[in-house]
């Protein structure tokens, strides 16, 4: 038996303009009909039609972009928004990790907020009584509970708001990101008392951004995508899919922000004598060289061949120069260094360090730097491109003209990702991955 | 209708988060004060003062029906006062009810009508802790009570859903119109002086002026303060017709007030 059914449910929001909000009482009335200035304006579409079926007992995730509308979905099943249109249907008794800590007052104290607040998630008083130690050690509290919850910290605040909702022992759990904000100890304890709840075959909503805990404790996943639900399936290959697509999105990103931004680098990479002054100071800045040999034009590539700007490191990265020698020339070095958004130096080379002598170049032709994996960690990263005499003199400088992005699942830091595994003697033991 | 009893019926499974509603709103309100819920009886009988200085003392009325010495007057208006002060505090703190627990709204599973229940509730509470002394203060100067005086539950009735009415009403209005909160404060100013509780509806310039009379007739505050009179004040029966259609008046706001309530309650979450 399903514990949540969706059939094509949509929630369509009202939203009024800002010219409403400043009208008045006044000139309703006198502008005639109250309900008509009531009216909304224009309606948004948080959730379109979205069909869905939990069954009890399943961890169950919901990924998406911000505004992709899953947190409404949340709402919808939390019934704190109705339905516009649809059927909605929950079985068992629900508590919503949405806002922790939602109803306290500040001006009385922890133990009173305990009561109330458990009392507005659905327990008895005496479930409270009986429960109440369990909250408060939980929340580890037991020193501040008689004072008023405006002395708490915000953690303080939000240990005892998650220890009430988790102590509801509801049938179906709801969370959504309250995850986010809690300290290193709390947070492995919350999950931990998620993972109590799995164990007991209590179904959990489960909403999250963090996408490495998504693709560990769910079962399934829902990707939502402008309301609607793009993908459902198997945890992992949904959040690769949405991956994808974020990439896919910034790539597209980066596409129009180097549009907005051509006429700079057209500036820096055109001939320097047209330039103007002001841009030609700039574009000094950024390129040098007397281009004896010109650097023409750069491409990044993935290892297939695809243009892109946001990488896996799976992908590699092959870095293409379009190159042109103004006469025949016997002494060229070409090499590239990569920045990350620190402007750390990450790593850089060139053919010369790696002794390629070079014989001559003349004419047009394509320089191509093939990078198999691209190991570094996360981020935006800067890329040099230049061509010089073996000397130094430089012919053709690019510098930090060129972006990519460095997208990964793994959330190792640092600068590179060194090829690794780990190791242990058989006395130290590690759960092995469930999937 | 048959939803209007529906959701009144939820709200009364609803009565425990409502009774803890309450007396934290009782609680949180006086913490840090050295008086604490002395207040409730303070802020009224300071009121009185007040009058009773400027309208006993400086004015000296001259209504046969009151009494000529100022201390009758003063419990005169003590007796209209009290409830007035339910009414009018119960009104101005239900215009931003719903603003002041937005996150409730919006963040949990949380009936919205909870919230001016609660304030009129809360309201009635200090009312009623002043209650006694007013009883107290009657016997003292002379105006002992009589069998009518049994007859005050029903008239605290009668103010209760009138006022809850209005509170629901202007609650759900105010999430859209945020001036009503700096109308309401005029609105009661001259609802207050529309109301005899610093004059007596029995005195001669009101009952020879029909114009007047009949136009005091229809604000339904002015029977339920009357009433408030009879039982204490006079200790006779009041005119049961009149407060008989003032609870039917009553009625017809509760109805229409929980009416919009209900029709913009979709609108709240967002608006709030």
């Amino acid at each position: 038996m399903p514990a949540i059914e969706l059939v094509d449910v949509s929630r369509v929001y009202q939203k009024y303009s800002a010219k409403h909000r400043f009208q008045t009482f006044k000139s309703a009335i006198v502008g005639g009909d109250i309900f008509r200035s009531l009216r909304p304006e224009e309606l948004v579409t948080a959730v379109d039609g979205v069909s869905l079926t939990v069954e009890k007992g399943e961890t169950f995730g919901v990924i998406g972009e911000n505004g992709s509308g899953k947190s409404t979905l949340l709402k919808l099943v939390a019934g704190i928004a109705k339905p516009t249109s649809g059927r909605l249907k929950v079985a068992g008794k629900i508590s919503a990790l949405i806002e922790l800590g939602a109803g306290f007052h500040p001006e009385i104290t922890g133990r009173e907020n305990v009561f109330i607040n458990g009392i507005m998630l659905g327990l008895t008083k005496k479930e409270i009584t009986r429960k109440f130690n369990d909250i408060i050690a939980f929340a580890e509290l037991e020193d501040f509970i008689d004072a008023p919850v405006k002395t708490y910290s915000s953690g303080m605040y939000m240990r005892l708001g998650f220890s009430i909702a988790i102590n509801v022992n509801p049938e179906i759990l709801l969370v959504d990101e309250v995850l986010a904000v809690g300290d290193a100890a709390f947070v492995p304890r919350c999950l931990d008392r998620i993972d109590d709840f799995r164990r007991r075959k209590k179904t959990i909503l489960f909403v999250s951004h963090d996408l490495t805990t998504v693709a560990k404790i769910c079962d399934r996943v829902a990707w939502m995508k402008n309301g609607k639900i793009q993908m459902l399936g198997e945890p992992k290959r949904v959040v690769d899919a949405y991956l994808q697509d974020v990439a896919a999105k910034q790539e597209e990103e980066f596409q129009e922000r180097r549009k907005a931004s051509a006429p700079a680098l057209e500036a820096a990479a055109g001939p320097v004598h047209d330039a103007s002054p002001a841009s030609e100071e700039e574009a000094r800045a950024k390129r040098w060289g007397k281009r004896e040999i010109e650097i023409r034009k750069v491409t990044l590539r993935n290892l297939r061949g695809e243009e892109k700007h946001v990488f896996h490191p799976e992908e590699g990265m092959v870095v293409e120069m379009d190159v042109a020698a103004r006469e025949p020339i016997k002494d060229f070095v070409f090499g590239i260094g990569i920045f990350n958004s620190l402007g750390v130096f990450c790593y850089g080379t060139n053919t010369n360090l790696e002794d390629l002598e070079p014989v001559s170049i003349s004419g047009e032709g394509r320089v191509g730097c093939r990078i198999e994996r691209l190991n570094l960690v996360n981020g935006t990263y800067y890329l040099d491109v230049a061509t010089h005499k073996r000397d130094g003199y430089p012919y053709d400088y690019h510098r930090s003209l060129y972006t990519f992005y460095v997208s990964s699942l793994l959330r190792d830091e640092g600068i590179a990702r060194l090829e690794h595994r780990w190791e242990f003697s058989p006395a130290i033991r590690f759960k092995t991955p469930e999937k | 209708m048959a939803r209007l009893f529906k959701n009144l019926k939820e709200l009364f499974k609803y009565r425990v988060l409502i009774q803890n509603l309450v007396s934290r709103e009782l609680k949180a309100r006086y913490r840090g004060t050295v008086l604490g819920f002395l207040w409730s009886f303070f802020n009224p009988l300071l009121l009185m003062v007040v009058y009773t200085i400027v309208f006993g003392f400086i004015l000296k009325p001259r209504d046969p029906s009151i009494g000529a010495s100022p201390w009758s007057y003063a419990l005169f208006l003590f007796c209209g006062i009290l409830p007035w002060v339910w009414f009018s505090s119960s009104s101005i703190e239900s215009a931003n009810v719903l603003m002041i627990h937005g996150n409730l709204i919006k963040k949990i599973l949380f009936p919205a009508e909870i919230l001016p229940v609660v304030t009129v509730t809360s309201n009635f509470i200090h009312f009623s802790f002043g209650l006694p002394i007013l009883l107290i203060f009657l016997v003292i100067f002379g105006k002992p009570l009589t069998v009518y005086a049994l007859l005050l539950p029903v008239v605290i009735v009668v103010q209760f859903v009138f006022s809850l009415g209005f509170s629901f009403l202007l609650s759900a209005l105010t999430v859209h119109f945020r001036d009503i909160k700096d109308i309401l404060g005029n609105l009661l100013t001259f609802w207050f002086f529309s109301t005899p509780i610093v004059y007596s509806f029995q005195s001669d310039p009101i009952q020879k002026a029909p114009a007047i009379k009949t136009l005091l007739s229809l604000n339904p505050m002015t029977h339920v303060i009357e009433a408030y009179h009879y039982c204490l004040f006079y200790g006779r029966l009041f005119h049961w017709k009149r407060l008989g259609l003032t609870l039917l008046i009553a009625l017809v706001m509760f109805v229409i007030g929980y009416a919009i309530f209900d029709r913009l309650r979709d609108s709240f979450p967002e608006e709030v």
